[in-house]
């Protein structure tokens, strides 16, 4: 084990040198951000390398306009809101849904089945999924609009928030600026779409691009692996998550997502509209789709006060450097999703990050 | 939210699993694994298999997850 540390230490140390400036690597999972906090790794690292947290917690770069729709679908006393956790604390428009959970109409659920089940439970009731998450989240949200339609469900609609990385870490790269050396891909988004999903990156853009699993070996070895990639100048594709990713991903679940959904633009926090970046339900299944149902039309939604999440999910400022971190922005008290998830960077900043890592 | 947690399969009707992780129960589906059999090690993100994994594997990422104390929100509990 030392002598792993060791040897990727030193592959790391290499690469700055090499390159003779500090090397930027992003991760791209909120899963990532918060092993890698939690278990202290950044004070562990060679100074030269920087982490940057990427847009890899769904909840956090899901755009303002989508947070208020689900608000103000809440306020209706025909809708009831099924919801996974993660969401039920991100502010918006007069409130969050926790705040709206009061009058009932808010529920949380485990999984897209609990949502439907919710729909047989209350006839009276428009219950309306909040479908968020990448491609690992989406194929259950698919099976869940399969069976609604297999079984006449018709009080059950789902909001796609729906998004797909790859996209996501493109427009990161077409940025001229950008400071990104290569990628530490995530993990069980591999799962589902195989890290061969990848390769365009690594064709397109010349970037290194590493799947890892969440232990902290794991993050260390991906990223003394990019950091080899970068010192020889060969940027390449590589999974060493090989326990449970494969090139191809899982099959029966693309061709889930592929039956459901449509991809199509889509809005994220921070960046913006981004072509072919989300999943929007298939026409066949239109009548599923919360948009429709309740003529929701998807905008751009600006920060809330002063919140810099868009930055931060973008690499470009620390959360720290955001004048309200830690003072009227906390997690008791959030101001921005990246403070509320906690797999966002500002909540694992708050909670990890400032004294031992600041 | 992407994180999916390593149980095994310790009942399987048709695609309705019970999975247990780490001596905790859930409720799983195996709609995205046909070919998960009782007994099999899996990975379950919202309630479904996605993957099989190696023991040696969970068990790290079940330490892992133990670290992470945000992890009691995360999954289908049903008992435990
Ligand atoms: S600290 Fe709070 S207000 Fe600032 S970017 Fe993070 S979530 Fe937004």
């Amino acid at each position: 084990m030392l002598e792993r540390i060791y040897r990727a230490q030193t592959a790391m140390s290499s690469a700055c040198q090499t390159l003779g400036r500090q090397v930027n690597i992003m991760e791209v999972c909120g899963t990532h951000t918060v092993s890698i906090f939690r278990c202290g790794l950044r004070s562990t690292l060679p100074e030269k390398i920087k982490l940057l947290s990427g847009p890899g917690c769904p909840v956090c770069v899901t755009d303002q306009s989508y947070i208020d729709a689900v608000l103000a679908l809440a306020e209706r006393d025909d809708c009831l809101i099924a919801t996974y956790g993660d969401m039920i604390r991100v502010p918006g428009k007069g409130g969050s849904l926790e705040t709206k959970k009061t009058n009932n109409n808010v529920k949380i659920v485990l999984s897209s089945e609990d949502a439907l089940q919710l729909a047989k439970d209350n006839p009276g009731k428009e219950i309306v999924f909040v479908a968020v998450g990448f491609e690992t989240t989406a194929p259950a949200t698919a099976i869940a609009v399969k069976e609604a339609a297999a079984q006449g469900i018709d009080n059950f609609s789902i909001l796609s928030g729906h998004k797909v990385v790859v996209p996501a870490m493109r427009i990161l790269l077409s940025e001229k600026n950008n400071k990104i050396d290569g990628f530490l891909c995530p993990g069980h988004v591999s799962v589902i779409i195989g890290y061969g999903a990848f390769a365009e990156i690594v064709e397109d853009f010349n970037r290194p691009c590493v799947v890892a699993g969440f232990e902290p070996m794991q993050i260390i070895e991906g990223l003394a692996e990019i950091c080899r990639q970068l010192n020889a100048g060969k940027p390449e594709l590589k999974s060493i998550y090989t326990a449970v990713v494969t090139e191809k991903g899982n099959p029966a679940a693309q061709k889930i997502i592929d039956e459901c959904f449509d991809v199509a633009d889509g809005y994220w926090r921070g960046l913006g509209k981004i072509e072919k970046s989300a999943l929007k339900l298939k026409d066949k299944y239109s009548r599923f789709d919360a948009f429709k149902r309740f003529n929701i039309v998807e905008t751009q939604g600006g920060e809330r006060d002063g919140c810099r999440c868009g930055e931060v999910l973008c690499g470009l400022i620390e959360p720290q450097q955001c004048q309200l971190f830690a003072k009227s922005c906390t997690p008791r008290a959030p101001v921005g999703p990246c403070m509320v998830s906690s797999e966002g960077p500002c909540a694992a900043w708050f909670k990890y990050g400032r004294k031992k890592q600041a | 939210m992407c994180l999916a947690i390593p149980a095994r399969i310790v009942e399987l009707k048709g695609e309705n699993a019970v999975v247990d992780a780490m001596g905790n129960r859930y409720r799983a589906r195996t709609t995205l694994l046909p070919t998960a059999k009782l007994g099999d090690l899996v990975l379950v993100h919202a309630g479904f298999a996605i993957s099989l994994i190696e023991e040696e594997e969970a068990k790290k990422t079940w330490q892992l997850i133990a670290e992470i104390d945000e992890f009691n929100d995360t999954s289908n509990k049903i008992s435990g």
